[in-house]
């Protein structure tokens, strides 16, 4: 019975066509690699920035090809050119695929005008994860903040993406906020294009 | 009350949570990246892989046993068969089967039928050493060590480095027998 395996060869993995993105695992197979992204990278480092820093370009590289997957399978070959429409692309379609459901809401900053924020109750990183005591405000979702960064970076719109726990009145846990701030030159560019 | 009857890997992976495959495969990706930039060998990034297995391996063979009741296998035959049809599909989502038994019954292969962290992978020129997958040997050796069998888990085919098949060869050393009593300060 030797070679019964079902998976095709392809010569050229561009000849492969593309999944539909409907496969799953199971939740834990998913929780226990990200657990060891989390512990290999705590020895690489000296400080909590950097451990977050390095979670954060992980998710990068993760943003940017789903930017590119989805932008194919999703859209059709297009993608999203103005500021509100690539948030609500990250928001919705990203979100929907990657974690499963939307983000629980997308606002804009109160105080300023370039920062938006996507808010999540418990975010699926999250879900298996207490932080030591002395890891202080270390998130994991520095993972998500990247993915967010590694989309709306190769869309064209940089911005500096951060993950912060906020306290939520009556709730034990905190919800997450994933803290978009955008480069000056995308508002440039929105405001010009009116 | 007699034990509660196993279940099989399908009725597991339909009752857990699942997250979407893509999500897996390029977290995946992520971390062989980040391995291969810092490790800059591929035999460490190998090793490191292998290691990062080992770690999921010792704490998920609590799960697996957890959700499937399984109890003690008869043989090491058995065994291979529950991690084919249990242990890949409960936490995977894919099957797999044993096969090319030795004469002893203690070294047999296990070919995966899909396999979802090669997704989107193609090696380049410089990593033809990388065996992408060696997590998933190193799963099978964590989980197989903590229910006292010691093993080796190479792969004998690997689709990436251009063979018709995804095949892990595992190798019962040695099954190590419980000791009694255990002591409670180690």
């Amino acid at each position: 019975m030797i070679g019964a395996g079902k998976i095709k060869q392809y010569a050229n993995i561009l000849e492969k066509p593309l999944g539909k993105g409907k496969q799953e695992v199971s939740l834990s197979a998913f929780a226990f690699l990200f657990s060891e992204l989390v512990q290999y990278n705590q020895t690489q480092v000296d400080n909590i920035s950097e451990l977050e820093t390095r979670l954060e370009d992980a998710g990068y590289a993760v943003g940017a090809r789903v930017l590119e997957l989805l932008c194919h399978r999703e859209k059709g070959n297009r993608r999203e050119t103005r500021l509100l429409g690539i948030l609500s692309f990250v928001h919705s379609t990203v979100w929907k695929v990657l974690f499963g459901k939307v983000a629980d809401s997308l606002e804009k900053g109160t105080e300023h005008e370039d920062e938006y924020m996507i808010s999540e109750k418990e975010l699926l990183v999250n879900k298996f994860i207490s932080i030591p005591k002395d890891m202080g405000t270390f998130h994991c979702g520095a993972f998500v903040a990247g993915i967010v960064r590694g989309v709306l970076d190769n869309a064209g719109f940089p911005a500096v993406v951060t993950a912060h726990f906020v306290p939520v009145e009556g709730q034990q846990r905190p919800r997450t906020t994933i803290l978009i701030k955008f480069a000056e030159e995308v508002l440039q560019r929105e405001a010009r294009l009116g | 009350m007699p034990p509660a009857a196993p279940r099989s890997g399908e009725a597991i992976f339909a009752s857990v949570e699942r997250v979407n495959a893509e999500l897996f495969t390029l977290t995946y990706g992520a971390i062989v990246r980040q391995l291969l930039t810092d490790l800059e060998e591929v035999d460490e990034v190998n090793k490191q892989l292998d290691q990062m297995g080992y770690n999921i391996g010792i704490r998920l063979i609590d799960e697996f046993l957890a959700k499937s009741n399984v109890s003690r296998c008869v043989d090491f035959k058995e065994t291979a068969e529950m991690i084919a049809k249990v242990g890949f599909k409960m936490f995977l989502g894919v099957t797999a089967s044993v096969m090319n038994w030795d004469a002893d019954g203690t070294c047999c292969s296990i070919l995966l039928e899909d396999n979802p962290l090669v997704d989107f992978v193609e090696l380049p020129d410089t990593c033809q050493g990388l065996y992408y997958c060696n997590i998933l040997s190193g799963v099978i050796r964590g989980a197989l060590e903590m229910v006292a069998m010691k093993t080796e888990v190479t792969w004998i085919r690997d689709m990436l480095r251009g063979d018709d098949a995804y095949e892990l060869q595992v190798k019962l050393l040695k099954q190590v027998p419980e000791e009694y009593p255990y002591k409670d300060d180690e």
